[in-house]
């Protein structure tokens, strides 16, 4: 494989980069740069270079330098401590990234965190209130639907979108609606009795 | 994946403006589920992305008693329209089908309609193709189980759009906008084949943008639509087929029959539609005309299954427009 000459992904994961992804350059807010060249009449083109992105996550206003090239997935991961979707295949095969955006399940690695400025987005982290977890989230566990778990937070993403769209989601449903997600540990049975577990207006 | 700049212009014309007569110098965005992982994958290293979704129309418009949908609608939308099911039930049969529920949220009409192929050897970066500006194809001495069976070579991919198959049936015509104006191209005539443009899939300019699919009044077809599959989801289909038919009494008056993933167009079978012209639809009759459309196929060393493949989803494309029940 040819060597390229941009770094991976364009997340420059120098030392700084990384005490930001860990959290201990204390939160992403603090790194924002106000919002430039807000309304402007004819279009400018941004980029390549890190431009001003501002994300609205689980309800909370984030703020990020990042490049356009920059998908919502590494943006949430790498920049702003929100780890808890996962990067399975990063080319919209697998689902372990799925979150919801606008109430749609959408491919956060195969979306650019430049495009869903101005969206709600939700990820698996901010399902739970406090230690109360997500009526789904209680039912993979109650119902035992893991085995690795890598595939979790993308499949209980896929399930709240399905079961808030349909709340009472028949079996044909729920299986025609999680078939972007995949499990490589094959615990589909269980997930899909997980599912069919909340149903009845008993979700939060 | 390259650092590129990114522009979201308003409107068609500013839309239009930001592209590049250059191949893949400054190129539209529609859901990115297509292009994003080819630039990630350095088949495609575009200096400039063009978001298209805010300067398109994403809405369905009733034209001459037809539809007219704008190139920026969402794939789940159209498999959920209630008009276009009404209407043109093969397009939705098709859009509900396509890669997953994610990939439906995000995919765009324009993306779907000029996605780029699966050829394995078209998707690596390191096998320089006649895709890629190179001087050879590696499927015919390669691995080819899921490449052409009709209309192909030098290049022998298939053509990978769902939604072009049926539209294509429906006789639609697609509105493009580039910096000369707009023109009309029927769907018959948009997609090339690649010994008459070796390197793209159809006669969109680098310039311009796919902006709406304009569908004529329907008539009194039926229509059948269905796509063999390896996967239920996550996957493109091995063959499929459209089959419109207007019947004149218990006989068939007038057929169209086009199938996707055989050809590196879609693929409209005469031989197929004169089988059945004239015809009741039976059994026999439906596997005559599969049999007609598969007579020129030339199977490549690992694809001659295809061809039974493809059969198959011809006769029951055409036994579900004639509303007999099928597997
Ligand atoms: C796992 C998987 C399974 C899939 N299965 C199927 C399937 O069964 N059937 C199927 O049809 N597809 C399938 N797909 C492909 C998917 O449907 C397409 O990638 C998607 O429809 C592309 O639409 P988009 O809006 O995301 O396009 P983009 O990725 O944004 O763009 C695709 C191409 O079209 C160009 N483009 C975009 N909009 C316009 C426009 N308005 N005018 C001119 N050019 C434009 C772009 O420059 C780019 O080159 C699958 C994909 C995956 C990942
Ligand atoms: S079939 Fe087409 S895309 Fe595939 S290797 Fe041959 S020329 Fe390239
Ligand atoms: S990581 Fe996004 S679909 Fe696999
Ligand atoms: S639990 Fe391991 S991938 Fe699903």
């Amino acid at each position: 494989m040819a060597k390229k000459d941009d770094s991976p992904d364009g997340l420059k994961l120098d030392r700084r980069n990384f005490f930001k992804t860990t959290g201990l350059a204390g939160l992403a807010e603090s790194i924002a740069a106000p919002a430039e060249a807000a309304a402007q009449s004819t279009p400018a083109a941004v980029g390549p270079g890190d431009v001003p992105v501002r994300l609205n996550v689980n309800g909370r206003q984030i703020d990020l330098m990042i490049e356009p090239r920059v998908t919502l997935l590494d943006a949430l991961r790498t920049r702003a401590n929100l780890t808890g979707n996962k990067k399975g295949c990063d080319r919209g095969a697998c689902g372990a990234c799925t979150m919801i955006v606008d109430g749609r399940p959408v491919y956060s690695c195969s979306t650019l965190a430049i495009e869903v400025q101005g969206k709600q987005i939700r990820n698996v982290d901010g399902l739970a209130t406090g230690d109360r977890l997500h009526p789904v989230q209680q039912a993979f566990c109650e119902k035992d639907a893991l085995m690795c778990g890598f595939c979790t937070p993308g499949f209980i993403m896929a399930s709240v979108a399905l079961l808030e769209k349909n709340p009472n989601a028949t079996p044909e449903q729920i299986k025609k609606g999680l078939d972007g997600n995949i499990c490589r540990c094959g615990t589909f049975s269980r997930i899909f009795e997980a599912v069919s577990s909340v149903k009845g207006g008993q979700r939060g | 994946m390259k650092a590129f700049a990114y522009i979201n212009p308003a409107n068609e014309k500013e839309a239009v403006a930001a592209l590049s007569p250059q191949v893949e110098q400054s190129m539209p965005l529609g859901g990115g589920q297509d292009l994003l992982a080819r630039m990630k994958d350095y088949v495609t290293q575009p200096e400039r992305l063009v978001n298209v979704k805010t300067a398109l129309e994403s809405t369905v418009t009733p034209v001459g008693g037809g539809l007219r949908i704008g190139a920026a609608m969402k794939m789940a939308d159209v498999a959920e329209h209630p008009e276009i099911l009404r209407m043109y039930p093969a397009i939705s049969a098709a859009a509900i089908e396509v890669g997953t529920p994610q990939i439906r949220n995000q995919a765009t009409v324009g993306g779907n309609l000029n996605q780029r192929p699966r050829c394995w050897y078209y998707r690596n970066e390191e096998f320089v193709c006649f895709k890629k500006g190179g001087d050879r194809c590696f499927s015919p001495q390669g691995e080819n189980q899921f490449h052409a069976i009709l209309g192909a070579g030098p290049s022998f991919i298939v053509h990978p759009s769902s939604l072009a198959v049926p539209m294509l049936a429906y006789g639609a015509t697609f509105r493009l906008a580039g910096p000369k104006g707009e023109r009309l191209v029927p769907a018959a005539n948009y997609f090339t084949l690649p010994r008459q443009s070796l390197r793209m899939e159809n006669v969109l300019a680098p310039d311009e943008l796919l902006t709406h699919v304009i569908l004529p009044a329907p008539g009194n077809v039926k229509s059948g639509h269905y796509e063999v599959r390896y996967k239920a989801s996550h996957d493109w289909p091995i063959a499929f087929a459209t089959v419109l038919i207007a019947m004149n009494g218990s006989v068939v008056k007038e057929a169209k029959v086009v199938m996707g993933a055989v050809a590196p167009v879609p693929w409209r079978s005469a031989e197929a539609e004169q089988a059945l012209v004239g015809k009741s639809i039976t059994e026999a009759t439906a596997a005559a005309a599969a049999e007609a459309a598969m007579k020129n196929a030339r199977p490549l060393s690992q694809n001659g299954y295809k061809v039974d493949v493809a059969k198959t989803a011809v006769k029951r494309a055409i036994l579900r427009a004639a509303g007999i029940q099928t597997a």
